[in-house]
């Protein structure tokens, strides 16, 4: 697995991929993508790496373990439901803010904070099983 | 009300971080908070005759409120669990000096006593469940705090087995009670006690939710778990004993007595349960020499006292029930105090090491005294009347009475080995060099409690206020009655005269008979605690028995069993009642556009290929052909999230799948199965790959039904904001199921998790060569 051509693709397809896959999760809402798609292309990128140059190399790349960022996807997605709660709406009743800057628009979102949890846990659950298997 | 119970397990989620600023003074200062909960309740007294009722909307589709209600019954509990709650907490705070996971112990103390709380105060059935669980969770790990010691693990782990079970059986008893009535607004439902009785549900409901009342109270024959919970730290089985946990049960029944009392099932259950441990414990109490371990009996006798009085029901048995149940509380207590202060200064609990303590540990002798005093059912304290009431009431039930005075014997000779054999005497004796006086922080508390039983046993007008309205609420219609110390010569008195003369016999021959009873019996552990053994023993032997039989480490194994009851079952089924309709059109050969046939052409090959692979890097490579097919398929149908997700999915699962298969033995990567095995297998695949594709055409031949996708279409953009159906389901719509599906991601990649690192852990298996692959493979 330690292929000259397979390192070096990995190299820029990595970053390539983890954009691709932002781009995803936040385009999601209105167009073909999402948290869970977004999360299978970063995830799918971090395990080739992890072929590539071994399964620490790859976890050197996050700020934290797989394990951990399940539990912080997991929570973000729960908070974005108990935030509807704080504004006395049913628990995880979308809450949007929509703003415009002279043409732009901006729009932040409880769906999109799930998203985000989905997003994270998925890549957590994924690198959790490469990095267990590969890993030794 | 709700307010309070919130700010006590506020004031738990603090007590960690507020304790280790503390530091030594971290008891005086958490006895704040019971402190100013016994001013709060305190103040209620006034106005409780009628009930107090503040109802917050929990759950309104279910019709489950966070409803409290404070009357006599309430507030008597709670006032009774805030102001032993001031003692213990501040008892603590000397007891677990050095200890350093005070914080975490004061944490569940507090979360403990807010719970108990909720218990007493709820005025809806499921509230009240869920505070109860939540007391057998919290004790749970109070019983369990010193959570290195077999005992205390094993205790605490008993203590929750056991009230867990019955707070089960308690919930479907409440659920029947409810459905019957239509509320579950505690409330109402004890309005209605001659409809619950007449109804047929009664029977059933009365014994579910007296199992979860004689579980929880440490009812014969499930008393059991009681004296093993002595496991825990002194100042919580004070708390457990005398004010808290055991006295739910009895609180149950005695809120439930209105609605479900006055029937003959009832008397006779609860008496005879009642008297039951009264005597089996009194019995027991005789074996023991552990200081906490009497006592534990005696809480037991206690207890039984309780029932008993309920199951008679009446006038005077509902005045003797609250009389007893508050001397009891204000007795215990200290009492239990004071053997963790002996334990903690002199350095055991054997009361037969102990002598002559009474000359260095004075402070902590007289509480012993005015303790004991009131346990023996002795003049002038409020357990003299207690106990005299309960004579009275129990007059014309013989059995009950026998049992009570037997009982009550023996609770004088546990007295005589608790209060007196440690502290007589002149010469010192104890395995510590010097034992000395307790600090103020562990006398104060139980001399308060303690000269509480005294007052109100020389005034016990001064009761009357509380007892007056909790003796109604228990009753089920206002009572009126005074309370005496002095009834003049009477039958209960002379019964009491009787019972202080045998047991100043057992107290004193104790020395002699003891060790003989607990060589005889102190090993023997048969009876109910030798069936607990048994069903704990038996559980993990009868499922391993179970999984060798059922469950196999091979794959194959599996699937054929699964796809082999989808096709044989499921599909037969479908197949001979004509579920499956193939309509003649179907089966024409359909015109497809030239790549279409490129894809399925692709697929089949891929599928071909998977079947002829020799090896299984090549069939995982070649399944992956199949997929990326089927995700052709997707984009040619519009379906675009879709067809990403299998790509992505398809790619993962060749990595995954290559991944585990790297890490087997080299010879279990070429498959070697006979030609019987193959055929088995390939005839399985066929026919369920058959019946799939059956159903397919079956199901796309119906027309379809639109209405689901016309509502996201139009409902989307309105409502969510998106445009993108699939999303705006997953996210929005539809998000607490993803919510779900991702937890349960979390759950499983943790089980992996774990599986992985147990298999590093084992040394290499060894190459068996065989397919079925060594034990506990990946």
């Amino acid at each position: 697995m330690t292929s000259l051509i397979l390192r070096t693709a990995t190299r820029l397809l990595l970053a390539v991929l983890l954009l691709f896959s932002v781009f995803l999760l936040l385009r999601g809402h209105d167009l073909p993508g999402g948290g869970f798609i977004g999360g299978l292309v970063a995830a799918s990128a971090l395990a080739l790496y992890a072929l590539a140059f071994g399964s620490s190399a790859a976890a050197a790349l996050l700020p934290v373990g797989p394990r951990p960022l399940m539990g912080v996807g997991l929570s973000a997605a729960a908070l974005a439901g108990l935030l509807a709660a704080l504004a006395g709406r049913p628990f995880l009743t979308g809450l949007w803010f929509v703003q415009d800057f002279g043409g732009y628009t901006l729009k932040l979102s409880t769906p999109l904070l799930f998203d985000v949890g989905v997003y994270l846990v998925v890549v957590g659950v994924v690198l959790t099983m490469v990095f267990g298997l590969e890993d030794d | 009300m709700l307010t309070a119970i919130l700010l006590t397990f506020l004031a738990g989620g603090l007590a960690p971080w507020a304790a280790r600023r503390a530091g030594a003074s971290a008891g005086w200062l958490f006895a704040v908070v019971p402190l100013a909960l016994s001013v709060y309740f305190a103040s209620m007294l006034p106005r409780v005759s009628g009930g107090i009722t503040q109802v917050t909307p929990w759950v309104p589709s279910l019709g489950v409120d966070l409803a409290f209600r404070l009357d006599g019954l309430s507030l008597t509990f709670a006032l009774m669990i805030s102001v032993v709650g001031v003692a213990v907490v501040s008892y603590a705070g000397g007891y677990m000096k050095d200890d350093p996971l005070k914080p975490r112990f004061l944490l569940i103390l507090l979360s403990f006593m807010a719970a108990m709380l909720g218990v007493v105060l709820a005025d809806d059935l499921i509230a009240l469940f869920v505070f109860w669980e939540l007391t057998s969770l919290t004790s749970y790990f109070l019983i369990g705090y010193k959570h290195e010691k077999d005992e205390s693990r094993y205790g605490a782990l008993q203590g929750l087995i056991i009230t867990g079970s019955g707070g089960l059986a308690m919930l479907a008893g409440f659920l029947l009670l409810g459905n019957e009535v239509g509320t579950f607004r505690i409330s109402e439902i004890v309005a209605q006690g001659d409809a619950i009785r007449a109804s047929g549900v009664y029977l059933p409901a009365f014994v579910l939710i007296a199992l979860g009342a004689f579980t929880k109270s440490a009812q014969f024959p499930f008393h059991v778990w009681l004296p093993n919970a002595m496991a825990a730290p002194t100042p919580v089985s004070a708390f457990l004993h005398s004010a808290t946990m055991v006295k739910a049960g009895v609180y149950l029944l005695a809120r439930m007595q209105p609605a479900l009392g006055s029937t003959d099932v009832w008397f006779w259950t609860l008496t005879l349960v009642g008297s039951a441990t009264l005597l089996a414990t009194a019995g027991l109490s005789l074996v023991q020499r552990d200081l906490k371990k009497l006592l534990a009996y005696s809480t037991l006798i206690a207890l039984g006292a309780l029932v008993v009085l309920l199951g008679v029901g009446g006038t005077v048995a509902s005045e003797a029930m609250i009389v007893f149940m508050l001397a009891h509380a204000l007795y215990k207590a200290p009492l239990f105090m004071v053997a963790g202060s002996v334990d903690h200064e002199a350095g055991t609990r054997d009361v037969t090491a102990l002598r002559g303590l009474g000359s260095v540990m004075p402070v902590t002798w007289t509480v012993a005294i005015l303790a004991g005093i009131s346990a023996s059912g002795l003049p002038p304290m409020l357990g003299f009347i207690g106990k005299e009431l309960a004579y009275e009431a129990l007059l014309p039930a013989l059995l009950p009475l026998v049992a009570l005075i037997a009982a009550s014997v023996a609770m004088i000779g546990i007295v005589g080995q608790v209060v007196v054999r440690p502290f007589w005497g002149r010469r010192v004796e104890a395995p510590v060099e010097r034992p000395h006086e307790a600090p103020a922080s562990m006398w104060l508390g139980p001399l308060v409690l303690a000269l509480g039983g005294v007052t109100f046993g020389v005034l016990p007008m001064l009761l009357e206020p509380l007892a007056v309205p909790a003796a109604s609420a228990v009753y089920g219609a206002p009572l009126d009655f005074y309370l005496k110390l002095w009834h003049g010569v009477n039958l209960p008195l002379l019964l009491s005269i009787l019972t202080v003369a045998l047991g100043l016999v057992v107290a004193f021959a104790w020395s002699r008979f003891q060790p003989a009873l607990e060589a005889a019996f102190g090993g023997v552990r048969a009876g109910p605690a030798g069936v607990y053994d048994a069903f704990i023993k038996g559980i993990p032997k009868v499922s391993a028995a179970t999984a060798r039989r059922v469950q196999s480490d091979n794959l194959r194994d599996h699937l054929v069993i699964i796809l082999g009851f989808a096709v044989g079952l499921v599909g037969l089924t479908a197949f001979l009642r004509g579920g499956i309709l193939i309509p003649a059109d179907a089966l024409v050969m359909p015109s497809g556009t030239p790549y279409e046939w490129v894809v399925l052409i692709l697929a089949a090959g891929g599928a071909l290929a998977t079947v002829r692979a020799h090896s299984r890097l090549e069939a995982i490579t070649a399944l992956g052909v199949v997929g990326f097919a089927i995700a052709l398929v997707f984009t040619f149908f519009a379906a675009p999230d879709l067809a990403i997700t299998q790509f992505l999915v398809e790619t993962l699962i060749v990595i995954l799948v290559a991944l585990v298969l790297m890490r087997l033995p080299d010879g279990l990567l070429r498959e070697r199965t006979g030609a019987v095995h193959r055929l088995l297998s390939g005839g399985i695949a066929t026919v369920s790959g058959l019946l799939l594709a059956g159903l397919l055409i079956a199901v796309t031949a119906q027309p379809m039904d639109l209405r689901l996708t016309e509502f996201f279409n139009a409902a989307s953009y309105p409502d969510a904001l998106g445009k993108n159906v699939v999303n705006v389901i997953l996210v929005d719509f539809r998000a607490f199921d993803t919510l779900g599906e991702i937890a349960v991601l979390v759950v499983a990649a943790t089980g992996v998790y774990a599986l992985l690192r147990r298999v590093r852990k084992q040394p290499p298996a060894a190459d068996q060569g065989a397919p079925g692959g060594p034990e506990g493979g990946p």
